[in-house]
């Protein structure tokens, strides 16, 4: 489904990626850590050309996301993205955030997009939400509206930077949940996370990204086993993280 | 000094000075304002451009206009629009253009390089994140910029569009070196034909004052009002 392959990518004479590889296929959930600054972000922001590069190819269903001819809204319609700071868009209501560019993106009827974006929300259970404004809802609600933003132009695949870095601790498990079962139902999932709770729990895969590299890219199960052969890098990192 | 003022000449010429001089001064403010929001708008989206090319057209037309007095603007648009006019069309002859369209062109044209300034830094405020989950929706830049970007950039700038508006009622004011007959140019004339000099400036201060002074007391009711709950 998303294929990466060598991408090189530099600010100035700094590089913040450097030859990174890998795939994600269909159904697929990859989670991908590292500590901060190891480029992860960036690299994910690659996947729907929201970060140009300079080297190497990404391709996504296919289609070549560095080739000039390619048609970006249309290829990032098909790939929702949630962000570390939600981004709903503050002057319209939660409903006219999830039915925008259904309609001006996918030429769905207002109807039609109404329909959907209720529907939406109810399985993040926001639905009798609709109609405040972004800046009403706490934190988590708005992360999860973002999710449901993203679904309702019926993605191929979803990409999450950081969905819960910036929430509090409380309201960390009401995204998670939705992003779990959204996992379970099949959906292909790239993941820039630390919450390696949810890493056990739902992913494939996990790769390892320090210093704009990707140093390890393993079957989840190998990842988390300490018996397993894995870098000092990455090693150091989990011994971190998971010590509290 | 007031103890002749003279009441009945503000009375007596009131509807003129309404009638005539204030319905110009209101429609010039009000299309300038209009026009060069408009205008403004785009040259703030040219400047911010990744092209390097439009974004210097833009800048040069914005520091051009910021640099010269308004009154020179005036005379130069008067005496180089109906030539420009002209080549547009590809008359031989200059065009007839007239003072009043003269100079609602003019102020159009002048205020875009302020608006322009205003809606460049209303924008800018508006976070990177926003412009990237429109274009991860599949928006196209039109329409991020139409949907997402200029509506909230417009709301935050409100009050000091409002204030540079003011400012630009007061301008209007320099009309007259093209014989408009504008608010203070009506007052001014009857200032003359009637030698009731004191009496007409005063008045003419008095409205200015009160016009603006309660539409900068609006711009700060209306501040509050605006803000968009984040």
């Amino acid at each position: 489904m998303i294929e990466i392959k060598h991408v090189n990518k530099w600010y100035g004479s700094f590089q913040v990626l450097a030859d990174c590889t890998t795939s994600i296929a269909a159904g697929e959930v990859v989670v991908v850590c590292g500590p901060s600054g190891s480029g992860k972000s960036t690299l994910i922001k690659t996947v729907n050309a929201l970060e140009p590069f300079q080297e190497g190819e990404i391709t996504v269903n296919g289609v070549s996301v560095g080739d000039p001819a390619t048609d970006l809204p249309r290829l990032r319609s098909k790939v929702g993205m949630v962000f570390q700071h939600f981004e709903l868009f503050p002057h319209l209501s939660v409903l006219d955030n999830l039915t925008l560019a259904q309609v001006k993106v996918l030429g769905r009827s207002k109807d039609e997009a109404v329909v959907r974006a209720v529907k939406l929300l109810d399985r993040v259970g926001l639905r009798s939400q609709q109609d405040k404004f972004p800046g009403q809802l706490s934190g988590g609600q708005q992360q999860r509206v973002a999710i449901a933003r993203a679904l309702s132009m019926d993605p191929v695949a979803m990409l999450f930077d950081e969905p819960t870095s910036a929430l509090d601790p409380e309201m960390v498990n009401e995204v998670l949940d939705v992003m779990v079962d959204l996992a379970r139902e099949g959906m292909t999932m790239m993941v820039v996370t630390h919450e390696m709770g949810f890493a056990r729990k739902v992913a494939h895969r996990v790769v390892f990204m320090d210093g704009g590299r990707i140093i390890e890219d393993t079957g989840k199960d190998e990842f988390f086993d300490p018996a397993s052969q894995r870098s000092e890098r990455a090693r150091l990192f989990l011994s971190k993280i998971l010590q509290y | 000094m007031f103890g002749n003022f003279d009441f009945d000449v503000i009375w007596r010429t009131l509807p003129y000075l309404f009638k005539e001089g204030m319905t110009f001064t209101l429609t010039l403010t009000a299309m300038a304002t209009a026009g060069g929001i408009v205008f403004g708008t785009l040259l703030a989206m040219m400047r911010l451009s990744r092209f390097r090319w439009l974004s210097a057209v833009a800048g040069t037309y914005v520091n051009l206009m910021r640099s010269l007095p308004l009154l020179l603007v005036i005379f130069w648009f008067y005496f180089l629009v109906p030539y420009i006019g002209a080549w547009v069309i590809g008359s031989s002859t200059p065009i007839k253009v007239g003072a009043y369209w003269s100079s609602v062109i003019t102020f159009t044209m002048f205020e875009a390089a302020f608006f322009c300034e205003i809606m460049r830094a209303g924008i800018q405020s508006i976070s990177r994140g926003q412009t990237y989950a429109a274009y991860a929706l599949g928006l196209n830049y039109w329409q991020t910029m139409g949907s997402v970007i200029l509506p909230q950039a417009f709301r935050n700038m409100i009050p000091v569009l409002l204030t540079q508006t003011i400012v630009l009622f007061q301008d209007t004011s320099l009309v007259y070196v093209l014989s408009i007959t504008d608010f203070l140019g009506a007052a001014s004339k009857v200032a003359q034909r009637d030698g009731r000099l004191v009496e007409m400036y005063v008045f003419a201060a008095v409205v200015y004052f009160v016009i603006c002074f309660s539409a900068s007391r609006l711009v700060r009711v209306l501040q509050r009002r605006v803000a968009i709950v984040r």
